[in-house]
């Protein structure tokens, strides 16, 4: 076999499977990590998952991982060895942080996130910084000021948003696993339009610290990976209580490595699955939808019993939505105003600190920024806080108690992830109101702060591009939804014969 | 627009005969926790620039705050102090502004959930009347960085060359203390507000929360104040005097805007509702950058923090624990001492009370303490520009010479050279003694000889005291002290004195 040949398999494993390869000493984390590099120069001019590859660091993470098996220590994690592309909104001592905006173009944080930490400890392999929306705002990765990324299974289309960068480089094989955030369905709405796995776990369950804020009491980090078990294998080594972040949970991780290995079983019997009226119909994509029905068909096949729930007031969870999440930004990215960090615009040469200011932002912060910041400057005015904000916040409280309801009668809910397929580059770009109904069945779960999900559902009909099934669970109640979507990712596999992963036509045009 | 006015300042006397003042203070005190408010950054004062500093009080993307649980401690004990309640659950807000000192451009600050609220504390006037000054809030929130303007003329920003940044207090916790408005102190308005701003210091400095040196900025009063016509209940608009940094300058400055306000309404004109800076030099006020717009600080609930929720249990454990209150001490001590109020008074005023506490503790009698620190103490304390307290004489080496004092070992004049000696660094009172060979002259012939030698020395005084002139005696008693370095008993040279000329 050629040396091309065994980097093409092995960058086609599972992060499991390389894991268990590298831990038996068959192959070397340096190896699994060349040719993952290989890949990146290969495909990623095409691609653009990424805005910094890290090479040297990567192999001499790699090699550390390798001296240490071969010296006899345990592995430090069940994913040592095993690299990853990290979402350029982590904070990386070693490495550039940009967030895909001009303004922190070149900024080197003199710390580590403390994901990145856990990553680092856990020995996991850090390829690199993926490409993503400029501070997590957009569902296309259009909004990165460093060019779009494409869609491995149609190049000329989007590969979702804002963690474009980390699910297209899943799909591309460039990494086996990648790091996202979830604020509106970030990680979500990618993992379906490029047929991976991804999961925005609860509010609090994994740190927040050294994770660039876009809305705060939305953002949260989570998995993004080619299938059930990895992310799960992921969640683990990310998740738990850091005291650097007091939003988080002071409770142990879910145990979902063991739920994912469960319910790859198969066996659903005993579950109560809600099906959200809400969450479907006008505006979506037919195929789409019938997808969807046809997820439910499984999952009643492997014995969940399925129960219509209503949620009433989802439907304003959009319109709230888009009055917190704006007004946090505000006030999150007012921050980068030239003074300590970033680009530096100077309009004229005796230009006063203000001056300075608004010449850096109006010139290093894009047009989808400026908008968010625009409308939460005017939503928390004083006169206008009561009518916005306030009532936005109201509209939560209704939408946890539509999901506490909801829960009552269902131990998950299901909803296709995003309304429609992955759409062409530049389709959305200048209309964001179309661009924002991506995200419709996406940001409940975000605005009630409970786990969810998005697995692979199959190809659509009529474009043959991936198809998410969300699965939604309590807070907390990860280990349930991890069990459902193991369960369903077996049985797409046995009637696909296979994983979809490995169908990517983009993949194939690009090799 | 009419014509600015331009209105004379109006005589006080007047000004209280035709005004009732409307006072208000919000005093800023930091806190001496040894760490910042929301990360573990040292809050020392004094270090070489942006030296304390980590990303969170840097406000680096990423970062995030966690609540310093020292600083609610401190918040709640000065919150119990002022006879507040304690509220169960409260939260911090983002006062959101521009400004190159504050790293995340806004403050987060306690807004419309203050931890302590409703109190109040009785402030003591000089004739001894009290004035029950209610407390509106007391609040946490996090201290800015400093800007310094190189170049230009006046050291403010505007017409500076460049501006240096300081983060190193920038996170320091802050606790913001805003009275409600203090009704009816009429013509006695500055001196409340002194009285209140200096109690309110002594309060602070007895709970131990913080150093509330005004000088060094570590506790900060602004001065919002209001004129209304006398007895007409009219509220009047209000001017916000900002960062009034001494007790003095307190007065002075409720002094010059009751002056200057009647003087604007006098001349039919309004007072404008403006932040004010307090000029040192010459006890004004001026008008800050008028804004065109009004500040909007668009506050909203900090969501990278979850609520502080102080259980009962910890208030009532921080209400046991709370020291004696000035007042109530300064009662107590005047009590034990057996103290007129004058006395009382000359003795808080010198600053006097702690270190006296501290010497009758260390076993002195309070009468000779309290002399040695109102009087001796506090001249050299003034002649070295220092406070009383940063004098480098402890309250158990003064205990230790007056001990001496009180067994004869040393004079009066000899016990002055021993202070004067550990005031100088010489090492402790007896190491003093020793070096300087300090001991009472109680030899008589050697005082006979010096007597003698000073009669002979002034012989027409000599002959005025054996003419009967006794009073004439005192010259030569220090004519022989002096030649005695001070070492003889001054009442037996006065006695030998005598002798020698019947």
């Amino acid at each position: 076999m050629s040396s091309s040949e065994a980097d093409s398999e092995l960058i086609r494993l599972t992060a499991a499977e390389l894991a268990a390869k590298i831990h038996a000493r068959e192959v070397s984390s340096v190896e699994v990590t060349q040719a993952h590099l290989d890949r990146i120069a290969q495909v990623d001019p095409v691609v653009h998952a990424f805005l910094h590859v890290a090479r040297e660091p990567a192999l001499a993470a790699a090699a550390a991982v390798d001296a240490a098996l071969a010296a006899g220590d345990a592995p430090a994690s069940p994913l040592a060895g095993v690299p990853l592309a990290l979402k350029d909104v982590f904070t990386t001592s070693d490495m550039p942080t940009t967030c895909g905006s001009k303004i922190l173009e070149g900024w080197r944080p003199p710390y580590d996130a403390t994901v990145t930490a856990r990553l680092r400890r856990a020995g996991l392999v850090i390829l690199g910084k993926t490409n993503m929306d400029e501070f997590a705002m957009g569902s296309s990765t259009e909004h990165s000021a460093y060019g779009p990324t494409r869609n491995p299974w149609d190049t000329t289309r989007i590969p979702g948003g804002s963690g474009g960068g980390s699910a297209a480089s899943l799909a591309a094989f460039e990494a086996p696993l990648a790091m996202g955030t979830d604020t509106g369905g970030s990680i979500r709405q990618p993992g379906a339009v490029t047929g991976t796995v991804g999961v925005k776990p609860t509010y609090g369950g994994v740190s927040r610290y050294g994770l660039v804020a876009c809305a705060s009491s939305l953002d949260q980090a989570g998995p993004c990976a080619r299938t059930v078990l990895d992310a799960a294998l992921l969640h683990e080594v990310i998740g738990g209580y850091d005291p650097l972040d007091s939003t988080s949970i002071d409770a142990p991780v879910p145990a979902v490595v063991e739920a994912a290995r469960q319910g790859a079983g198969g066996d659903l019997r005993g579950l109560r699955i809600g099906v959200v009226r809400e969450l479907g119909g006008e505006g979506y994509q037919p195929d789409v939808e019938a997808s969807f029905r046809a997820a439910l068909r499984t999952l009643e096949s492997l014995g969940a019993e399925l129960v219509t729930v209503s949620c009433p007031h989802f439907e304003y969870a959009l319109a709230a939505y888009y009055l917190i999440l704006p007004s946090e930004v505000s006030s999150n990215l007012a921050r980068f105003d030239a003074m300590r960090y970033g680009l530096r615009v100077m309009p004229t040469p005796d230009a006063s600190a203000e001056d300075v200011m608004a010449a850096t932002r109006e010139a290093g912060l894009g047009d989808e920024v400026k908008r968010r910041i625009m409308l939460g400057t005017y939503a928390l005015s004083s006169g206008y806080y009561d009518a916005y904000y306030g009532k936005a916040q109201k509209v939560r409280t209704l939408i946890t108690n539509d999901f506490t309801a909801a829960f009552g009668v269902a131990d998950v809910l299901v909803s296709p992830t995003a309304p429609t397929t992955a759409f062409p580059i530049g389709e959305k770009v200048d209309n964001p109101l179309a661009m924002y109904l991506n995200d419709l069945c996406t940001i409940p779960a975000n605005m009630a702060g409970n786990t969810a999900m998005s697995v692979p559902s199959g190809l659509a009909e009529s474009d043959g591009l991936p198809v998410g099934l969300q699965i939604m669970a309590p807070a907390l109640g990860e280990a349930v939804m991890y069990r459902v979507a193991a369960a369903f990712e077996a049985a797409r596999n046995a009637a696909d014969g296979g994983p979809l992963i490995q169908r990517s036509n983009g993949l194939e045009a690009t090799v | 627009m009419s014509a600015p006015v331009t209105p004379e300042l109006v005589d006080y006397d007047t000004v209280v005969e035709r005004y009732d003042p409307m006072l208000g203070l919000e005093v800023h005190v930091e806190l001496n926790t040894m760490t910042k408010m929301f990360c573990g950054c040292p809050t020392e004062f004094g270090a070489e620039p942006n030296t304390q500093v980590c990303p969170t009080c840097l406000g680096l993307p990423g970062s995030l705050p966690v609540v310093n649980e020292a600083a609610v401690r401190s918040a709640m004990l000065i919150g119990l102090a002022l006879n507040c309640e304690i509220v169960p659950r409260c939260r911090f807000a983002r006062k959101n502004y521009f400004y190159p000192d504050m790293p995340k451009n806004f403050q987060t600050s306690q807004y419309d959930e203050p931890i302590a609220v409703n109190g109040w504390l009785d402030v003591e006037l000089d004739d001894g009347s009290v004035v029950r000054v209610e407390i509106e809030r007391a609040h946490m929130e996090e201290d800015t960085g400093k800007s310094m303007h190189v170049g230009g003329a006046t050291g403010r920003i505007h017409g500076a060359e460049y501006s240096l940044l300081d983060y190193n207090r920038a996170g320091v916790p802050l606790i913001e203390i805003v009275t409600k408005m203090i009704p009816g102190t009429r013509e006695r308005a500055p001196e409340v507000a002194r009285a209140y701003v200096s109690q309110l210091r002594d309060l602070l400095r007895a709970l131990g929360v913080s150093d509330v040196r005004m000088d060094q900025g570590s506790m900060r009063c602004d001065v919002n104040l209001s004129l209304s016509p006398r007895d007409s209940g009219v509220l009047g608009t209000r001017s916000e005097t900002k960062n009034v940094n001494s007790l003095r300058s307190v007065e002075r400055a409720v002094r010059f805007e009751m002056c200057r306000q009647a003087g604007v309404l006098d001349a039919g004109g309004l007072v404008v509702q403006e932040t004010r800076h307090f000029e040192e030099a010459s006890g004004t006020t001026r008008a800050g950058r008028r804004k065109e717009t009004a500040e909007d600080y668009r506050y909203f609930p900090e969501p990278d923090l979850v609520p502080v929720e102080p259980s009962a249990e910890w208030v009532a454990e921080l209400r046991a624990s709370l020291p004696e209150m000035p007042g109530a001490r300064r009662k107590r001590v005047q009590a034990e001492w057996s103290l007129s109020d004058e006395e009382l008074r000359d003795l808080v005023n010198a600053g006097a009370l702690d270190l006296v506490a501290a010497t009758v503790a260390a076993g002195a009698p309070s009468g000779e303490a309290r002399s040695w620190w109102v009087s001796y103490l506090s001249q050299q304390a003034n002649n070295s520009g220092v406070a009383l307290d940063e004098l480098p004489i402890t309250p158990e080496q003064l205990a230790r010479v007056i001990e001496l004092v009180a067994g004869g070992e040393l004079s009066n004049s000899l016990a002055r050279q021993a202070v004067d000696g550990v005031l100088a660094g010489e090492g402790s009172p007896d190491e003093v003694v020793a070096a300087r060979g300090l001991k009472v002259v109680s030899d008589d012939s050697a005082l006979i000889t010096a007597v003698d030698e000073a009669l002979a020395a002034q012989p027409d005084i000599a002959a005025k005291i054996r003419g009967g002139k006794v009073a004439a005696a005192g010259a030569i008693v220090g004519a022989v002290m002096k030649a005695t370095r001070g070492q003889a008993d001054a009442k037996r040279v006065r006695e030998l004195v005598l002798q020698r000329c019947t």
